[in-house]
């Protein structure tokens, strides 16, 4: 168990740090906060990568290939996740600026 | 550790430290864009990190990953770029359960690329996590398809919650399968029918826990779906040892619950409700018939005209506009933002009251309007607008029911008791724009449709819309 320590302190400090960074988040940019947060939780690419490459194995590898299938569902969720919430982000205007 | 190891993990932290300087900046209208930016440039670094370390690599592996790539940004970017604003909650969705589904891939593909004698020498937290990955991966992966489906208006998949016998303890069950399962395989490293039947039953899981919640709940569902997939996330980043997974999946965990967590506040409902008690059904009963019987309490309901409603409207000083999940179904964004400059052109006040769980996603409304050129001060949020009703000449509300009930503040034995709403009854006059007296999602009618200061346009939201603004046009 003594392994499990380090990551078990960096996931518990993170949700402090998301709680106390989020908490504050006024109504209007929810739905930006949501697809933003969305966006960063296709992370899980960097262990789709990880995943479909290993020294030994190839595709013929059922791992591999599921790796691979991660990486596309993970980039559908990164690219799409940030480029609609720059869309949405773009059109919240000031009066002043119009 | 190897050197290029180390370097990898500085660029994994840097990357994280983005994301927390991009979400903090997200919590500020003027700041949001650059700090999506700043988020995104975390994402491509680190993934251009990991792209560079992989040394392994065949040349065919990465020519494959390189095609996996291209096919996920392009699906990404098409979707991002072609869904309209008012298909953004069924949008969302489908990216969590995309990204749910990928911690489940990564879970298992990392499971299946060991050999037995590596699988022996794992550590059982690395097994135990791997179950939790896929079982929380699963259950975002269908429960979000599931989501999607409602808000679509799919047939296969109605917006009604459709309940069972038996659902509540099969639901039970297949979460404490997956959890026993996920213990098991630390006994049992190698046996790979585990992950097997861990899969079936999240996937079980999630369309079972969705389809049993009605459409006007998506908000809590959705909230909820995007901290389950920052979790599958953190799960994913347990088993690779990976802390930019563990790091980033808890961050986006922590502001699903914040959000579901605000979402189940503002309907004065605990989450297990939300979840569990099959709220909201299809009224079955079509037209005004409520009005007709007249039973209410002896009172009636006041059918305006358009003319009479631009009247009233030229007269108030103050129009508070409140907007539902109706606007968004009409496309009326645009018409009562047309009709609002109108009004503003008379030198009358507008502003937009703007209840949390309005729509189908936590900021719904607002979204809508922002892409209606609607300037973001004018849009208030309950606390701020409450308190202005009795300065209101004219409360205008479209498309919203339940919000507005005056019910929820006195009617113990009504089921939206205590749910706090917009004080909508204490505008001068109230003019409600609705299709039909219809109830709304919880059932029940609207006291507020039987005050004597509130009169009833009934019509689609757009087309009445545009006819006051026609009325108000004529006059000027």
């Amino acid at each position: 168990m003594e392994e499990l320590l380090i990551p078990i302190t960096i996931f518990a400090l993170a949700i402090f740090i998301g709680f106390e960074v989020i908490t504050k988040v006024p109504s209007t940019l929810h739905t930006p906060l949501m697809s933003g947060s969305n966006a960063i939780s296709g992370i899980t690419i960097l262990g789709a990568l990880m995943c479909s490459i290993s020294e030994t194995l190839d595709l013929e590898h059922i791992g591999v290939l599921l790796g691979m299938f991660a990486v596309i569902f993970a980039t559908i969720n990164v690219v799409g996740g940030y480029v609609v919430t720059n869309r949405m982000l773009r059109m919240f205007k000031s009066p002043k600026k119009q | 550790m190897t050197t290029q190891e180390i370097a990898v993990n500085y660029v994994y932290l840097l990357a994280a430290m983005l994301f927390i300087v991009g979400l903090k900046m997200l919590s500020n209208v003027k700041s949001a864009p650059r700090g999506n930016m700043v988020s995104a440039f975390g994402m491509l670094l680190a993934t251009a990190a990991t792209l560079f370390f992989i040394t392994g690599a065949t040349a065919i592996s990465l020519v494959w990953i390189g095609i996996a790539l291209a096919i996920g940004a392009m699906t990404g970017l098409y979707l991002a770029l072609k869904t309209p604003m008012t298909n953004m909650p069924q949008m969302v969705a489908l990216l969590n359960g995309f990204g749910g589904i990928a911690s489940l891939l990564v879970a298992s593909g990392d499971y299946l690329n060991k050999t037995d004698h590596q699988l022996g020498e794992t550590q059982g937290y690395v097994l135990f996590t791997t179950g939790l990955a896929v079982l929380i991966g699963g259950v975002t992966f269908t429960g979000s398809l599931i989501a999607f489906g409602k808000l679509q208006g799919l047939k296969i998949t109605p917006g009604r919650p459709i309940q069972f016998p038996g659902q509540k303890p099969l639901i039970g069950l297949l979460v404490l399968l997956g959890i026993l399962l996920s213990i098991m395989l630390i006994e049992q490293p190698s046996a790979g029918w585990m992950i097997g039947l861990s899969v079936a039953a999240s996937l079980m899981l999630g369309v079972l826990l969705v389809i049993g919640i009605g459409g006007a709940d998506m908000p809590v569902v959705i909230s909820l779906l995007n901290s389950y997939s920052g979790l599958a996330a953190a799960m994913a980043g347990f088993v690779l040892n990976n802390n930019a997974l563990i790091i980033t999946g808890s961050l986006v965990g922590a502001s699903g619950i914040i959000l579901t967590n605000i979402m189940c506040k503002a309907m004065n409902r605990s989450l297990a409700n939300v979840l569990f008690g099959g709220v909201g059904f299809e009224a079955t009963t079509s037209g005004p018939t409520l009005a007709v019987a007249g039973g209410h309490g002896g009172g009636s309901v006041r059918e305006l005209s358009t003319e009479d409603a631009a009247i009233q409207l030229e007269a108030a000083g103050l129009v508070i506009v409140v907007p539902g999940y109706g606007m968004a179904v009409a496309q009326a964004q645009h018409g009562v933002a047309e009709l609002a400059q109108a009004l503003e052109n008379r030198g009358i006040t507008v502003k937009y009251a703007i209840h949390p769980v309005a729509g189908r996603m936590p900021g719904h409304m607002n979204v809508l309007l922002a892409e209606a050129n609607v300037p973001y001060e004018q849009l208030c949020d309950l606390e701020t607008i409450n308190p202005e009703f009795e300065q209101a000449g004219v409360a205008l509300v479209i498309g919203a029911n339940d919000v507005t009930n005056p019910a929820a503040r006195h009617a113990k034995d009504s089921p939206i008791y205590g749910m706090p709403i917009l004080d909508v009854d204490k505008a001068r006059s109230v003019i409600v724009i609705k299709r039909s007296l219809n109830p709304g999602f919880a059932g029940i009618e609207n006291e507020l449709y039987f005050h004597p200061s509130c009169g009833m346009l009934f019509g689609d939201g757009k087309t009445m819309v545009n006819a006051l603004v026609a009325e108000l046009n004529e006059t000027a």
